[in-house]
């Protein structure tokens, strides 16, 4: 098992889109056209709560937007991350001190010294998986677009 | 009912086998029905006004018109892409529509390709033609020569492009060589692995980004239905900046970014939603059922495929009024070693042989047999005969014949599951006949 793969769990992902009820959005845009907004858009569509969480923002899908993660009022899920790699140790020092269960890092978004503080701060860490297509492969209807889920069962599940 | 929550499931490397059977489908979540239902539908309704536009905007999975998506053809994608080990997949009406649409979703006027010339006639005559007509230059090379795949490529070329087994010549592709000469140059390559299938090779593993099928062939494998699958590994740069046509804002997509949004799977979006939408060539729901259905025993009849085309090739290299026999997978074949790398399985069922007395010689030939069908496709459980210079290569030039491999007493077979001591019984009342 490499480092990253360690992150990338099926069955843990599956656990965490299963358990979560809000999740905030760090980074999420403003701007239809960007990747955030495609996910925040899914997200709340797929009946979680989403919680924008970005200084350069004022309100994004309906929300306000928060500054940091320290600002955010509500207990949080999952923190998920749309940023720079290297600013993930400070996101997840943030996530920690507010309790979040999860720190979910986008593709690309890769930092070994932020996913040991939230790991040691005992939260689950997922990383360089996109939220949105997790989601989609477990959950919801991604292979209606020929993508390879990767996933094999004979296990009748409910309505799509 | 069981929730899912209940039933994670976990990380296991499924074998071929085993995923040619189940990948892409799930038991039917409204009526349980284990076999993959077709929707023979046109168009999908939907829940509500902000669902329609979410996936219009492809802002959410969602079917809307079954020129672009249907849930039969997406079992048959995903099945494929996951035998291949790429990230998805897009179905088409034909093997030739995968390829055209492949290479439009990357192209623009005054880009370049670099092709293998060993190639299927009807590639040969969509890629001289066709590509001349979209101003996009060619430039055909030997595939079997490394610095002709280099010293060909240029500030606009956009893809190099070959055939893991070479039609009908049988040549074999050196996949890791050339990728690695296309990742040099931040190009993609393009493999139509049609010949071999996944079974025997999957291109994404050596470093192909595209691969393309004539689905028509050994993955349907009953002649029943036309139709192409193209299949991307998602590993590309696609953002390498020789690709602004997938990378910047899209023109026919209102400004969306297909690779920054999609990311892996930019260019399969692209492709679907912008080329497939626009060239229609749509593969028709049944049809996909039918390739489901022969997918379910690739492993199966290919094995047999291999074993008997490898008997019939035996047969013939010893024959007197047979030479030249390409079927890579005997023992003097020049390209042993590549066959040894790539298609440890066997090197497929289709390969070619000169007939003694040139064009007559090959005629008569096809006159005597009466069991191998005389036709122009191949990939089929049943065996095929067919002489290429008078059919499937007749719109090629003799310097261009000679490139792909083929004299005028060529004669270009593709062995099937029959007994095999039958289909050398016939072929031997056939050769009776020449001279």
């Amino acid at each position: 098992m490499t480092a990253l793969e360690r992150y990338q769990d099926p069955a843990t992902i599956q656990r965490v889109l299963h358990t979560a009820t809000t999740i905030a959005i760090v980074g999420l845009s403003s701007n239809e056209l960007r990747a955030s907004h495609f996910v925040g858009f899914y997200l709340k569509r797929h009946d979680y709560r989403v919680i924008p969480v970005n200084p350069r923002e004022t309100d994004v899908l309906g929300t306000a937007s928060h500054a940091n993660l320290l600002d955010v009022d509500v207990p949080v899920d999952i923190v998920n991350v749309f940023r720079a790699p290297d600013a993930l140790p400070a996101i997840a020092r943030e996530a920690v001190a507010i309790g979040a269960g999860a720190l979910w890092c986008q593709f690309g978004v890769i930092n070994e010294e932020g996913a040991r503080i939230a790991e040691d701060g005992g939260m689950t860490v997922i990383m360089d998986r996109c939220l949105k297509v997790e989601h989609a492969r477990y959950m919801g209807r991604m292979h209606w677009f020929g993508f390879n889920t990767q996933r094999i069962t004979s296990v009748r599940a409910g309505l799509q | 009912m069981t929730a899912e929550r209940d039933r994670l499931e976990q990380a296991r490397a499924f074998g071929f086998e085993t995923r040619q059977l189940h990948a892409g489908q799930r038991p039917d979540p409204n009526t349980g029905a284990r076999a993959v239902p077709i929707f023979q539908t046109t168009s999908y309704v939907f829940e509500d006004p902000e669902s329609a536009a979410a996936y219009f905007n492809l802002q959410e999975y969602g079917n809307t018109y079954s020129r672009i998506m249907n849930p039969t053809v997406a079992v048959f994608e995903e099945r494929v892409a996951n035998l291949e080990g790429g990230c998805g997949a897009v179905a088409f009406a034909s093997g030739i529509s995968a390829q055209a649409a492949a290479l439009f979703t990357l192209l623009e006027p005054g880009d370049h390709v670099v092709s293998s010339s060993a190639l299927y006639g009807g590639t040969v005559n969509q890629f001289k033609h066709w590509l001349r007509k979209m101003q996009v230059e060619l430039t055909w090379v030997d595939p079997d020569d490394p610095d002709a795949w280099s010293n060909a490529v240029r500030p606009n070329t956009k893809a190099l492009f070959g055939e893991t087994i070479g039609n009908p010549a049988g040549n074999v592709l050196d996949i890791e060589t050339v990728a690695s000469i296309a990742h040099d140059h931040d190009l993609p390559l393009i493999v139509d692995n049609t010949f071999a299938t996944p079974f025997l090779c999957r291109p994404i593993e050596w470093g192909a980004d595209i691969v393309i099928h004539s689905a028509t062939k050994f993955i349907g494998g009953h002649g029943t239905s036309i139709g192409g699958v193209v299949v991307e590994s998602g590993t590309f740069n696609w953002s390498n900046g020789r690709f602004p046509v997938i990378a910047d804002p899209s023109p026919a997509y209102h400004g969306l970014q297909f690779h920054e949004t999609f990311g892996t799977y930019g260019y399969l979006m692209k492709l679907r939603a912008e080329t497939l939408r626009d060239l229609g060539a749509a593969l028709a729901p049944f049809n996909a059922f039918l390739f489901l259905q022969g997918l379910e025993t690739l492993s199966l009849r290919m094995e047999r495929h291999v074993d008997n085309a490898l008997a019939v090739a035996a047969f013939l290299q010893s024959h007197e009024l047979a030479s030249n026999v390409t079927h890579p997978g005997l023992p003097q074949s020049r390209y042993r070693p590549l066959v040894e790398k790539y298609l440890p399985r066997g090197a497929g069922a289709v390969f070619s042989f000169d007939c003694a007395g040139g064009r007559n010689g090959g005629q008569e030939l096809i006159r005597g047999v009466t069991l191998w069908s005389h036709l122009a496709n191949v990939g089929d459980a049943k065996s095929l005969i067919i002489h290429p210079a008078s059919t499937t290569h007749r719109q090629l030039s003799d310097a261009e014949l000679e490139a792909a491999g083929v004299r005028p007493g060529t004669v270009r077979l593709s062995v099937g599951t029959e007994s095999v001591e039958d289909l050398i019984w016939d072929l031997e009342a056939g050769l009776a006949r020449v001279k």
